[in-house]
């Protein structure tokens, strides 16, 4: 049986809302999931309202990394200090946290897990390295939070208004041809994990892709975030590439 | 996880060969072609679709399914692309399924008895190898009591759906009826090849905090650990009043869960919550510990364990005398 039982949902307190970018905040709760690893999420509950999933951004205290995409996030958004907002989990397969050469790579509001991993990785000083990217500069996110880590931050933009002009797979590319990294991280869009999965396959370093999907149990029984025969929500939603085309991950 | 000379794990309902006795059941991972296939991979003898019904439905709100700690209460309000789509899902998950050589059950339901005879008859054409047919809704025809709760309307839904289709059927009861033999035998009579027994049972959680429904719906199906002593309880009278082959189905989370819902009258078992609690590999362990247990006990087959609780203490496992009181009990 799974050491971290799936749990009911706690009250949690909001103490603290940072404004990110201009479509995206961070709420800070009142209360820690000191056990949960980065990668994994948890369902956030609104009474009344509906339930979604979001990535941990930071496990003590517990902070949720949120973008405005629907009627959901904007209420989580309307939160304020004092308010309370409802957490179930964690959720999920984590990332490796292991001494590696890695390179982490965020489209959107992808970087929030990721933050989490580089806080866990940058102890290491082992040569971690991120690379954001977005349509435009107000897409990025947490580019000053991982530098303030320490760690160099690469960035391109679909408009060219921050970093290099292009996607962020275009300077992904000669990163992981370089031979500094062993292992690439990586979180955001589907495209975007699609168009990494094969540039690890073809520069050999081992990758491990964090899919967001449309999720409704959240537990593993529903099928309703199925993704290439597995469910994001209990195998994911992290899964692993291989170097080599031939296994990807743990198969079913 | 194949192992020669093992136990002999098959059985048949309604003239259909499972390789083993577990049975995905219905609402467990969809009705994703490659994610049935993944569960027969598995070990699944049989798996069964999402329910579908005439018309497409969206499903209810998140929160939708939880675990509270002694199980899971779910309400995802059968969400399903209608059973017109739903037999194109069908067709590629039998496609996928042929060659492992696992039946594949679709799981229908409606709101009139009439519409119960058009959905069988729409997702007859992916032949699968047997049609499961929900009750366990509501019948807007009957001030919306489920159908489950009626022997009458049970057996209307039966006949009609007999008359719809030439596939086996198999008819899923609820818990929630005061006198479940009587559903059965009504069922029984009106033709059905077999009962699934049994859904989910109602029930409810409440946060403190809110003092809001956790579910959005409010209320939904108890599964998981807490439903087995009352699917125990229900196989074991269905299995004295009727001859039907029965998939007894409710918190089978282990190999001994198996045996214990053979030992209560099933045929074969139904897997659902388990995966929650064990995770995707939760089919191939409890199929491993189902032939382990057997095999432990130098048991060839499961017509040795089937409906053991029926007879007199059986001498296969105990050397403890009878019990008094036991000859009560019509011996099967």
């Amino acid at each position: 049986m799974p050491a971290e039982a799936p749990t009911l949902h706690i009250a949690a307190r909001v103490t603290d809302r940072i404004q990110e970018n201009p479509k995206t905040i961070t709420l800070v709760l009142d209360h820690a999931f000191p056990d949960a690893r980065p990668g994994q999420f948890c369902m956030l509950w609104l009474p009344g309202a509906d339930e979604k999933p979001f990535s941990i951004a930071g496990p003590d205290p517990l902070m949720f990394t949120v973008s405005r995409v629907g009627p959901f996030s904007e209420a989580v958004q309307a939160l304020s200090p004092g308010d309370k907002l409802w957490v179930r989990g964690p959720f999920g397969a984590s990332w490796t946290v292991a001494r590696a050469r890695a390179l982490l790579v965020g489209g959107g509001y992808g970087a929030a897990p990721l933050y989490f991993l580089a806080r866990e990785l940058s102890g290491q000083k082992a040569g971690v390295e991120t690379a954001l990217g977005g349509r435009t500069s107000a897409d990025l996110l947490f580019a000053d939070r991982f530098g303030g880590l320490g760690i160099p931050v690469h960035v391109a933009t679909e408009d060219g208004s921050a970093g290099t002009a292009g996607r962020v797979t275009e300077i992904v590319e000669p990163l992981l041809s370089s031979g500094r990294f062993d292992r690439l991280y990586a979180c955001g869009p589907e495209g975007m994990l699609e168009a990494l999965a094969a540039l690890c396959r073809k520069s050999g370093v081992p990758g491990e892709l964090s899919h967001e999907a449309y999720m409704r149990c959240g537990v593993g029984i529903c099928g309703s975030c199925e993704h290439e025969a597995r469910l994001v929500c209990m195998d994911g939603p992290v899964f692993h590439v291989a170097a080599q085309a031939a296994a990807d991950g743990a198969a079913p | 996880m194949r192992r020669s000379a093992g136990p002999d794990l098959s059985c048949r309902i309604a003239g259909v060969r499972l390789r083993t006795p577990l049975v995905l059941a219905s609402g467990i991972w969809g009705t994703s072609p490659t994610l049935l296939e993944r569960a027969a991979r598995a070990g699944a003898g049989a798996v069964t679709a999402k329910t579908c019904t005439p018309a497409p439905r969206r499903g209810h709100r998140n929160p939708t399914a939880v675990d509270w700690g002694h199980g899971l209460i779910n309400a995802m309000g059968l969400p399903n692309p209608g059973a017109e789509q739903e037999v194109e899902l069908l067709r590629e998950a039998a496609r996928l399924l042929a060659p492992l050589e696992v039946p594949l059950i679709a799981s229908i339901a409606a709101d009139s008895v009439e519409d119960f005879g058009r959905a069988a008859a729409i997702v007859s054409d992916a032949r699968p190898a047997l049609i499961e047919v929900n009750i366990s809704c509501p019948n807007v025809e009957s001030s919306g009591e489920m159908f489950a709760s009626s022997a009458e309307a049970a057996a209307a839904v039966t006949r009609q759906v007999k008359t719809s289709t030439q596939i086996p059927c198999l008819v899923k009861l609820s818990p929630n009826v005061p006198d479940i033999a009587a559903v059965a035998r009504a069922v029984a009579a009106a033709g059905a090849d077999g009962i699934t027994a049994i859904n989910t049972m109602p029930g409810m959680l409440i946060d403190a905090e809110s003092g809001v429904p956790v579910l959005a719906n409010s209320t939904g199906g108890i599964s998981g650990p807490a439903l087995k002593p009352v699917a125990l309880r229900c196989v074991f009278e269905i299995a004295e009043a009727v001859s039907l082959p029965i998939v007894g189905t409710g918190g089978v989370l282990t190999g001994t869960d198996a045996v214990e819902m053979l030992s209560a009258g099933a045929t074969a078992v139904g897997v659902g919550s388990a995966i929650v609690t064990r995770g995707p590999a939760a089919i191939t362990l409890i199929l491993d510990e189902l032939r382990d247990w057997l095999a432990g006990r130098k048991l060839g087959s499961l017509d040795l364990v089937r409906g053991r609780a029926h007879r007199r203490p059986a001498p296969v496992v105990t050397n403890l005398p009878p019990v008094p009181g036991w000859e009560t009990h019509r011996a099967r």
